[in-house]
C-alpha cells in the first residue's frame, strides 16, 4: 500500500477496476518483511539480490526517472511487478521506459505507474505498456472510462495490440 | 511604493486587478492599491484564495505609481496588460472607454 | 495538398471533444493551473499578456482557401478580426476566451484544423519549404515524408512529455527556404549517386538562449527509414535530455554536451533494434500518402508573355511587383506568388479577417484553392497562371497585400515581442514598423538588395534574430527596453548565427544603428555583393568602427 501526499491510500487502477493492491513499497532501509509482496528500488535490489530472490512473497522493483530498463534487464525473470516512477507530470521518461521493457526486453508482468498519475496521462501509460496505475484520484475507474472514450485512432504503431491508422488504411 | 494584485481571469483570460476594495475589477483605475505591508498580504491572500477556487489564474502583486492623478503600472510588463498593445491603440484596455 | 481521410478527420474531431472536455474540468474547478497548462499547451493554447493566445497549425505551411476562410470567420466570430503569421507557418489568434475554446475547436475540426502540439514539450508542427512540390530547385517533394512526420508525431505516446519542445523541419531544395539546420531535427531530401531518394539528417541546431547550428547525424538515410530514425532520435533524447533547467532541456544542448559523435552512436544503435520494425515505410504506404496528395491541374500555357511584358511597361508599380515578389515555377506558364504581408510600417505578419477572405477568394481563382503561410510571415500563391498575375496584382491593389518587399529590407521577421507575449523583455513590433519606415523608398531597397532583418523581443528568439544578417534583440535593462544589435547570421543552407556587435541601443537608437550598417554596407561591397557576403568577407570591425567609433585593435 502507498500512503499518498495527502496521507489517505492511493488506489491501484487495474484493468479498468480498482483492485486489491498487495504490494508493499519497500525503503532501501526498511527491513525485508518475513513474507508478502514486496517491490524495492533499484538500489536496493541490486545490495540486496541474493535475499531477495528467496523472499517469500512476489517481487517488484521500482526504477526511478534516469535508471535504465538496460539495468535489469538480465533479472527480469525475477519481477511481477516493475513500478516506473513519474516524479512530475511532465516529466515523460517512464514512457520509454516502459516501451522498452515491453517491446525490447519483452517482460510478460505488471507494470506500474505510481507518482504523479493523472487522468491525463492514462491513455498514453497504457498504450507503451502499462497497465496498473497508481492514481490519486475520487473515481479512478470512472478516470478509466473518461480516458478510454477520448482516443480510438492511434497514428503510431506500439505493441498494445491496438490497431494503427496505416493498418486500417491498408484494409 | 503603493501595491495592486493583478491576474487573468480564469474563464476568458482578460486582465484583472485587486485593490483594497477586495473586488475584482478590469481596470487599473478602478482599483485603490494597497498602501502597507498589512494591507499587500491581505491582497495576496486573496488573490492566492481566488486562484485555487479556481477564478483567476497567477495572481501577482505589482507596483503601481500615481501620475497626476492617474495609477499607472511602474513594470512595462505591467503598464502593457494594463493598457493594450501599443501598437494597436485601438485594442484592449486602452480602446475601453 | 494533402487530402484528410476519413481517420484523419475522426482523429481531430476525437482530440477536439477531448480538449472540451479537459476545458470542461478545469472551469469546473477539477483540475488545477499546474496541470491544465500542460494540456492547453498540447492544444496550443497560451495564456498571454492580455488574454488566451491561440496558436493553429498549419500543417508544414500549407493551406487551403477553405480553410484560411474559416479563419477568417474564426478570427471574426472569436477574436478581433485579425490573426498573426508566425514563423513556424501557423496562425496566432490574440484574444481568445477559454470558454469558446470548445467552440473554436469545433469550427476548426470541421476543415481539418487544430492546435494539436502547436505548443507544450512535445513534437512541434513540421515545417518546411514553402515552395514544396511547386519550386523550379526542387530535387524532390518533401511534402509527402511531412505528412508521415504529422501523422506520427501526433499524440504520440511515448513522446508527448518531452524535456523540451521539439521541432522538425524539411526541405526538398538545394536552396534551403526551410532553415533545416536551426531545428533540433532538421531534414534534407535529396537523391545520391545511385538515385534514390534519401535524407541527410541534422540534429541539434536551434536558437533562444545557447543557438546551435544543426549537425549532420547521418549523410544518407533511405526515405523508408524515415520514421523509425527520428523515433530513434527522439528516444534517446527523451531519455537523456537535461530536465533539470529549462534552459538546458533542448536537444541541441544534449548534442553539444555529449557530442555528436557519442550521440551519433547512441541513436545508431538504438535505430538498428527499431528499422526494420513496424515503422518502415514500404512503396505501397507511401504509395497511399502520396494519392491522397491531390495534383494541380496543369494547362497547357497560354502564351501571355507579350502581354505581360506590355502590362509591366505601362505599370511600374506592377512590374516592380513581378520583379519582387514572383518565384520561378517547376511547370511551365505558372509562377510562384509571394504576398507579403509585412507592409511598409505595419506588424509584420498581420492579417486582418477581412483580408484572409478576399485572400481566400483569390486563391480559388488564381491559385487552384491553395496556398502557403511562409516561415518569414507572408503568403504564398503556388500556382498562379502568368496570364492571371495582373489579375491577382490589381486584386491584391484592392485589400492593400500588393507591396514588393520580397527578400527586401523591410520584409523583417518580427515575434510579437511585449506588445502580446508574456515572455517578452522589449517590444519588436514598434522597431520593425520604425526600421521599414526609415527604408520605405523601393529604389532604396532595390539598391540595397536582398538582406535579412530578424528581431525578436526574448532570448527564445522566435523572431530568428540570430539567423538574420541583421539580427536585433530585445532586452530588458532596469525597466527600459534597450536593443542588441547582431550581424552575419544566415538561415539558408550557409548556415551562421550571428553575433552581438557591442553595447545595445534605445528604440530610435536602433534604427540608426541599423541604417548605419546598411550605410556602410553599401560604401565598402564590391560588385553584386550581398549584405552577408560582405559581411563573411571583412568581418564585423567596420560596422564596429562606424557605430561605436572606436578603432578595431583598440577594442
Ligand atoms: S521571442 Fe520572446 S518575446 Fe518574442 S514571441 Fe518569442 S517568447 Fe515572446
Amino acid at each position: 500500500m502507498t500512503p499518498s501526499k495527502k496521507g489517505f491510500t492511493v488506489p491501484l487502477l487495474k484493468q479498468g477496476k480498482v483492485a486489491d493492491d498487495t504490494f508493499v513499497r519497500i525503503g532501501d532501509e526498511d527491513p525485508l518483511p518475513d513474507q508478502g509482496d514486496v517491490i524495492v528500488g533499484l538500489s536496493r535490489w541490486q545490495a540486496d539480490r541474493d535475499e531477495l530472490t528467496r523472499h517469500k512473497g512476489s517481487l517488484g522493483v521500482e526504477l526511478a526517472v534516469g535508471e535504465s530498463p538496460s539495468e535489469i534487464e538480465g533479472d527480469l525473470a525475477h519481477f511481477d511487478v516493475i513500478a516506473l516512477d513519474f516524479p512530475a507530470f511532465s516529466d515523460g521518461r517512464a514512457f520509454s521506459s516502459a516501451r522498452l521493457l515491453r517491446e525490447r526486453h519483452g517482460f510478460q508482468g505488471e507494470i506500474r505507474a505510481v507518482g504523479d498519475v493523472e487522468l491525463e496521462q492514462l491513455h498514453f501509460m497504457a498504450r507503451v505498456g502499462f497497465d496498473s496505475f497508481l492514481i490519486e484520484s475520487d473515481d479512478p475507474e470512472k478516470d478509466w472510462t473518461t480516458a478510454q472514450a477520448d482516443l480510438d485512432l492511434w497514428y503510431q504503431p506500439t505493441e498494445d495490440g491496438h490497431t494503427t491508422v496505416r493498418q486500417k488504411r491498408r484494409r | 511604493m503603493p501595491h495592486v494584485v493583478i491576474a487573468n481571469r480564469l474563464r476568458d483570460g482578460i486582465v484583472v486587478f485587486l485593490g483594497t476594495s477586495h473586488q475584482w475589477v478590469e481596470k487599473l483605475s478602478e482599483c485603490s492599491p494597497a498602501q502597507s505591508e498589512a494591507e499587500e498580504e491581505a491582497l495576496i491572500r486573496l488573490g492566492q484564495e481566488a486562484s485555487d477556487r479556481q477564478e483567476i489564474v497567477d495572481p501577482t502583486l505589482i507596483e503601481v505609481e500615481e501620475k497626476e492623478g492617474v495609477l499607472h503600472a511602474v513594470k512595462m510588463r505591467e503598464a502593457m496588460r494594463a493598457m493594450g498593445p501599443t501598437v494597436r491603440e485601438d485594442l484592449g484596455k486602452q480602446a475601453e472607454n | 495538398m494533402y487530402q484528410y481521410d476519413e481517420f484523419d478527420r475522426e482523429f481531430v474531431e476525437q482530440r477536439a471533444k477531448q480538449f472540451a472536455r479537459q476545458v470542461e474540468r478545469r472551469l469546473a474547478g477539477e483540475l488545477p493551473e499546474d496541470k491544465f497548462k500542460p494540456l492547453r499547451l498540447m492544444n496550443g493554447l497560451y495564456l498571454q499578456l492580455h488574454a488566451y493566445m491561440l496558436r493553429i497549425n498549419v500543417p508544414y505551411g500549407c493551406l487551403s482557401s477553405e480553410q484560411m476562410r474559416k479563419l477568417a470567420h474564426v478570427s471574426r466570430l472569436y477574436d478581433k478580426s485579425y490573426g498573426h503569421l508566425t514563423t513556424r507557418q501557423n496562425m496566432q489568434l490574440n484574444w481568445i476566451r477559454l470558454v469558446d475554446m470548445p467552440e473554436i475547436l469545433n469550427e476548426l475540426a470541421s476543415v481539418n484544423m487544430h492546435g494539436i502540439q502547436s505548443s507544450g514539450n512535445c513534437i512541434r508542427n513540421i515545417t518546411a519549404d514553402e515552395y514544396a512540390g511547386v519550386a523550379a530547385d526542387e530535387i524532390e517533394d518533401p511534402r509527402i515524408y511531412c505528412e508521415f512526420l504529422r501523422q506520427w508525431s501526433s499524440l504520440h505516446p511515448e513522446f508527448s512529455f518531452l524535456p523540451r519542445k521539439f521541432k522538425i523541419s524539411v526541405t526538398g531544395s538545394p536552396n534551403d527556404r526551410a532553415a533545416v539546420m536551426a531545428h533540433d531535427i532538421g531534414l534534407r531530401l535529396y537523391k545520391n549517386e545511385e538515385g534514390e531518394s534519401g535524407f541527410e539528417v541534422f540534429v541539434g541546431g536551434g536558437l533562444g538562449r545557447t543557438p546551435f547550428v544543426g549537425k549532420s547525424i547521418r549523410t544518407f538515410l533511405p526515405t523508408e527509414h524515415i520514421l523509425s530514425y527520428c523515433e530513434a532520435i527522439l528516444r534517446v533524447y527523451n531519455q537523456l535530455g537535461r530536465r533539470d533547467n529549462k534552459y538546458k532541456a533542448r536537444i541541441k544542448v544534449l548534442v553539444h554536451e555529449t557530442g555528436i559523435d557519442k550521440i551519433r552512436e547512441l541513436v545508431e544503435a538504438e535505430w538498428e533494434s527499431i528499422r526494420d520494425g513496424a515503422l518502415n515505410l514500404p512503396e505501397e504506404d507511401i504509395a497511399l500518402i502520396r494519392a491522397r496528395f491531390t495534383p494541380p491541374r496543369y494547362e497547357a500555357p497560354l502564351d501571355s508573355e507579350d502581354e505581360l511584358k506590355a502590362l509591366r511597361e505601362k505599370n511600374p508599380d506592377f512590374d516592380r511587383w513581378v520583379d519582387q515578389q514572383l518565384a520561378e515555377h517547376k511547370q511551365p506558364g505558372y509562377s510562384i506568388v509571394n504576398i507579403s504581408c509585412t507592409p511598409i510600417g505595419k506588424p509584420p505578419g498581420d492579417i486582418s479577417s477581412d483580408q484572409m477572405e478576399a485572400v481566400a477568394d483569390l486563391a480559388d481563382l488564381y491559385s487552384m484553392g491553395e496556398l502557403r503561410v511562409t516561415h518569414n510571415q507572408n503568403l504564398v500563391f503556388t500556382d498562379v497562371r502568368r496570364q492571371d498575375l495582373f489579375k491577382l496584382w490589381q486584386a491584391l491593389v484592392e485589400i492593400d497585400l500588393e507591396t514588393a518587399n520580397h527578400g527586401l529590407i523591410t520584409d523583417t521577421i518580427c515575434c510579437p515581442g511585449l506588445d502580446y507575449c508574456a515572455l517578452a523583455n522589449a517590444r519588436s513590433i514598434p522597431v520593425a514598423e520604425k526600421i521599414s519606415n526609415a527604408f520605405a523608398d523601393h529604389e532604396r531597397q532595390k539598391e540595397i538588395g536582398e538582406i535579412y532583418i530578424n528581431m525578436s523581443g526574448c532570448i527564445n528568439a522566435c523572431g530568428h534574430h540570430h539567423v538574420g544578417n541583421i539580427g536585433i534583440l530585445g532586452v530588458d535593462k532596469k525597466n527600459s527596453e534597450l536593443y542588441q544589435l547582431m550581424l552575419g547570421g544566415s538561415a539558408k543552407e550557409d548556415a551562421s548565427i550571428g553575433k552581438i556587435l557591442g553595447r545595445g541601443f534605445d528604440e530610435d537608437g536602433i534604427v540608426t544603428a541599423v541604417e548605419n550598417v546598411v550605410d556602410t554596407y553599401l560604401e565598402i561591397r564590391t560588385d553584386g555583393e550581398t549584405f552577408i557576403e560582405t559581411h563573411r568577407r571583412v568581418g564585423d570591425d567596420p560596422f564596429k568602427e562606424r557605430l561605436y567609433g572606436a578603432s578595431p585593435k583598440t577594442r
